[in-house]
Order: C-alpha cells, then structure tokens, then sequence
C-alpha cells in the first residue's frame, strides 16, 4: 500500500482485497465488551474537515479512537481558515504539531493530493469536491461482499468478480461514484451509471463502467443498486425540470424497488433526500444496507487507518 | 528462565518476529531433509508429545472442566483443535477450542510494515471465568505470548491462563514460561526452527535448520 490513500485508483486489487480482509476481522472487535485496540497508541490522527460532515468525521473519528489513536478535530468554521489562513500554512501548522495521520475533507477537488505535498505523515482524503472519497468506495464495497459474496466465510479474500452495481443519480457531482467506478472496477465488479444526461460527467465513456439513461431496464439485472444523493448545494444551475420529474424517472419508490432482482441489495452513501432520489419506504426496506454501511464505515476506516499507520513505513523509518 | 542471553542489539528484530520460527514456508521436505534441515520430532513424536499434553491439561484442570483452548495462528490452531479432539477422545466431551489473533497487540509492529490480520475465534461460550490455555507451536522469545495475554485481556477475565507449545526452543526475553511443552529444544539463536502440520504443510514434522544468509 501506499503511503497515502487519495484515490481508489491507488490501490491494486490486491490491497483493496486486504483491506477488505483486514475490515472483515476487526469487524468482530466491534461485538466485544472492550471495542478498543492498543494498535496505534501514540499517534496522533488530525480530522481536518473544511467542509460540513456528520457521519465521515465521527467515523473516521471513532476508527481512530478504537485503535487508541489520539484524535484532533479541526473545522474550518472557528478556526483560523475564517480568518484566511491558506491550507499550506494550516498544513504546516498541524505538521509542526507532530501529527501521524490527517484526515482532510475540502471542496476542492485534488485538496488531498496537494496536502500529500507538505505533510510527512499519511493523508487520508476524506473528499475532495467532487473528485473522489476512496473509504467510502471501501466501505461500498465491504458491504457488498458481505451481503452478495462467498458464505459462511462472508467472502474473504474474494473480490467481486461480475457482481453487477448499477450507480443512479447525480454522478456529476458525485466523488462517491467516481471512487466507487474506479475501486469496484477493480475488484471485478461491472459498473453501470444511470443519471439524467445533464448529470453525466465529461468524457464518462472513458470511464470503466457502462453508462444507460434507462433506469428501468438497468434494475432488472442489478446485483446492487446505489442512488446517489442530489447535490443540490454544488448546483449552480438547473440541471433537470423540477424535483418531482427527477424522481419520477431515476428515484427509487416501492414500485420500482420491485423490478430488482430477489437478493438486490439497496444502498445509499448519506445523507439522504427522502422523497427525492430514494423514497422512504425503500430506505427503511430490509433491502437497504444504509445503516449497515454506517457501520461498517468505521471498520473499513479502521483497517485503512492500521495499514497506513499499524506498521513501519515502506523504505522510511517509522 | 533465562538460559542464554540473545546477543546484545540482536533482540527482536528478527527472532521475535512472528512467525520467524515458522511462517516462512520451508522448502519442500524432500529437498528440507538435504539442505541442512534436521528432523527433530517425526509424525510419531508430535503425535504422543500432544497426546501427552492433552492427558497433562486434564490431570492439571482436574478432568478439563472449564478449559477452553485458544491456538495463535497459524499453527498453534490447528494444535488446539487436535488437542481438543485428543482431550474429547479421553474424556468423552471435547473441550472448546478457538483461535487468537495477536497481531494488534504485537510490540514489533512498528518494525515491519503493517500486515494482515488473522482470524479470531472464541468459542460460544466465551473465556470469563475459564481456564484458558494458549497453544503455540514454538515458543521463542516469549513476546508473541505476552502480546496473547494482552489480546485475551480484551476478550474477558479467564479464571486462569496457561500455555501448552509445541516445541520450547529456549531463547526468552519476557519473563514467560510455558506450562505444557512437547519439545524442549536447545538452539542456537541464528538456527531455525521450522513447524509443519499436515493442516497446512502436507506433513507432521519439526525441523530445525540455519538462518540462510
């Protein structure tokens, strides 16, 4: 493995395999009295976060907490980015803090790449605008293997050899199916991105994945179906009519949910827009993994961080 | 029980490496007899030292109640599961057996790049309250064994722990003794001690061998 983990496009099929593997194991440390591992005593893991999060911070947070990692949070709201101090120089402050690890979200895109450039220690993007966010690949992925692959041994060691994942909505602004195509591709899944022409990103057809505007069709063969949230906040201009004609040709409802396949598997990286993209008796269906990817978030996270931190740096020493 | 100080600057970056004594899987046997490794338990050997063990643990534990054997992968699995089996053939119950992962507890982690985790597996019934004996193949510098007793830490309170090894190769840098041993093996620190079980390897054998250069 890498140093650091900026994209899913930095991890060979063998790392992702042991990451998921890694992630399947410490998954039982989760069920224990004592949800705590010495692992990564005396680092420190800074959260540095310029833009709002909920569930990836506190994941990533309770990642490093459970492997004993001491954990800095910083926001940009209240800090000195308010007052317009620049990410190399809040870089080079956390760096001369002595810090092992940082966890950065920013909405710019490659804000992660950069930051790799100053620090010494291990990045870890959090998202970058709307280029990737490789855990939540990790965690996609996961979550996948556990419900569709292998059984009794929930898949380990197995990729997701020509499991078919149909990705629908907003794939634009969405860094959740950047990573998602490139990490999933990867482990052998095939990849079809269903989104309103409008919503289709720039040169798609170079992408490893198919592209269908036909969401119907799409869900017939689909091992797994992810909707994507409408980034309604990265909009700057109308990209479809009005809500109710997006839901009604790439929202999922009750009806359309019945086009799935018997095992299909629903899911949904958060926060959702109930009522837009995924319709609420589809979220709360049995067939929604939505609160088992939040789960599962923090072991991925976990593996990530004790590959990148567990051991000695390649080369380097610790 | 320290019978041979390890030469100074030598300590643990190799010998207490986890697997040293066994992971690296050893050429194949035939070519092992020929290129200056030594048999030093046959099939036989292994399997009265663990028939021994198993008739030790239950005279210890009055019978083997309570007892849950936990194995440190790789190896020391596989001898749970034959010590539980051999104890059930003994006693009519076979005794629980799992697996204990102590890779995130090591104290060397830092020594190697981080590597994958091994499976951890406690029987149902859980280990508070119960004697727990740790199975190894070899016991070496005693640091796999002290990482053990902290991962079990996390699991629950055992009433008692104790420790049965395969082949005791001398060599400790912790204060740790084990409580049931096939083999005491003197060696020299640069020797290698390689375990196979058929499990894995084909073949039931101990070899000790050089460190290749």
């Amino acid at each position: 493995m890498n140093r650091h983990l900026i994209s899913a496009a930095d991890l060979s099929r063998d790392d992702a395999i042991l990451i998921l593997d890694t992630a399947a194991e410490l998954a039982s440390v989760a069920g224990r009295p004592i949800r705590k591992l010495p692992t990564l005593r005396g680092l420190t893991v800074v959260n540095c976060f310029y833009e709002d999060s909920t569930r990836t911070r506190t994941s990533f947070e309770a990642a490093a907490k459970r492997l004993s990692a001491d954990v800095i949070n910083f926001s940009a709201k209240g800090s000195s980015v308010a007052k317009g101090e620049s990410l190399k120089d809040t870089a080079l402050t956390l760096e001369a803090m002595g810090t092992d690890a940082v966890i950065i979200r920013h909405s710019a895109s490659g804000a992660a790449h950069t930051l790799a450039r100053w620090v010494t220690g291990s990045v870890v993007n959090a998202g970058d605008g709307t280029h990737e966010h490789p855990t939540q690949a990790l965690l996609d992925a996961f979550t996948m293997r556990q419900r569709l692959v292998g059984d009794g041994e929930r898949g380990r060691g197995m990729g997701l050899d020509g499991l078919r994942v149909t990705i629908v909505g907003d794939v634009l602004h969405s860094r959740v199916a950047r990573s998602n195509v490139l990490l999933l591709t990867v482990l052998g899944a095939e990849v079809t991105l269903v989104a309103p022409p409008t919503l289709m990103p720039y040169a798609v057809e170079t992408w490893p994945c198919k592209v269908s505007y036909d969401l119907d069709a799409e869900l017939r063969k689909a091992d797994v179906v992810m909707m994507l949230r409408v980034q309604q906040e990265r909009m700057s201009a109308a990209y479809f009519p009005s809500i109710r004609e997006y839901r009604r040709r790439y929202g999922l409802d009750a009806g359309r949910m019945a086009l799935l396949p018997e095992h299909a598997i629903v899911m949904h990286p958060g926060p959702m827009n109930r009522g837009v993209e995924i319709a609420a008796e589809v979220a709360d269906s049995p067939r929604s993994t939505i609160v088992a990817q939040v789960s599962n978030g923090v072991i991925v996270r976990m593996a990530v961080l004790y590959l990148l931190l567990g051991g000695a740096g390649e080369g380097a020493a610790a | 029980m320290c019978a041979m100080r390890p030469e100074p600057g030598h300590e643990s970056s190799v010998p207490s490496a986890p697997g040293a004594a066994s992971a690296p899987r050893a050429p194949d046997p035939g070519q092992a007899a020929g290129g200056g490794w030594k048999a030093v338990l046959t099939p036989e050997e292994i399997r009265r030292a663990l028939s021994r063990i198993a008739h030790e643990i239950l005279e210890r534990t009055h019978g083997g109640e309570g007892v849950v054997l936990l194995g440190i992968p790789t190896r020391g699995v596989y001898l749970a599961r034959r010590l539980a089996a051999r104890i059930g053939e003994f006693e009519g119950t076979p005794a629980p057996y799992g697996s204990l992962d102590v890779t995130m507890h090591r104290d060397d982690l830092r020594l190697r790049p981080a590597r994958a985790l091994r499976r951890t597996e406690v029987p149902p019934e859980g280990v508070d309250g119960k004697t727990v004996v740790l199975v190894d193949d070899v016991l070496f510098s005693g640091r796999t064994v002290r990482a053990a007793l902290d991962a079990l830490n996390d699991l629950g309170r055992p009433r008692a722990v104790q420790l049965a090894v395969l082949v005791d190769r001398g060599h400790r840098e912790l204060p740790i003794r084990a409580d049931y041993v096939g083999k005491n093996l003197p060696t020299a620190h640069r020797e290698v001690v390689r375990v196979h079980l058929t499990e894995i390897d084909g073949e039931d054998s101990v070899l000790l061998g050089e460190r290749d250069q």
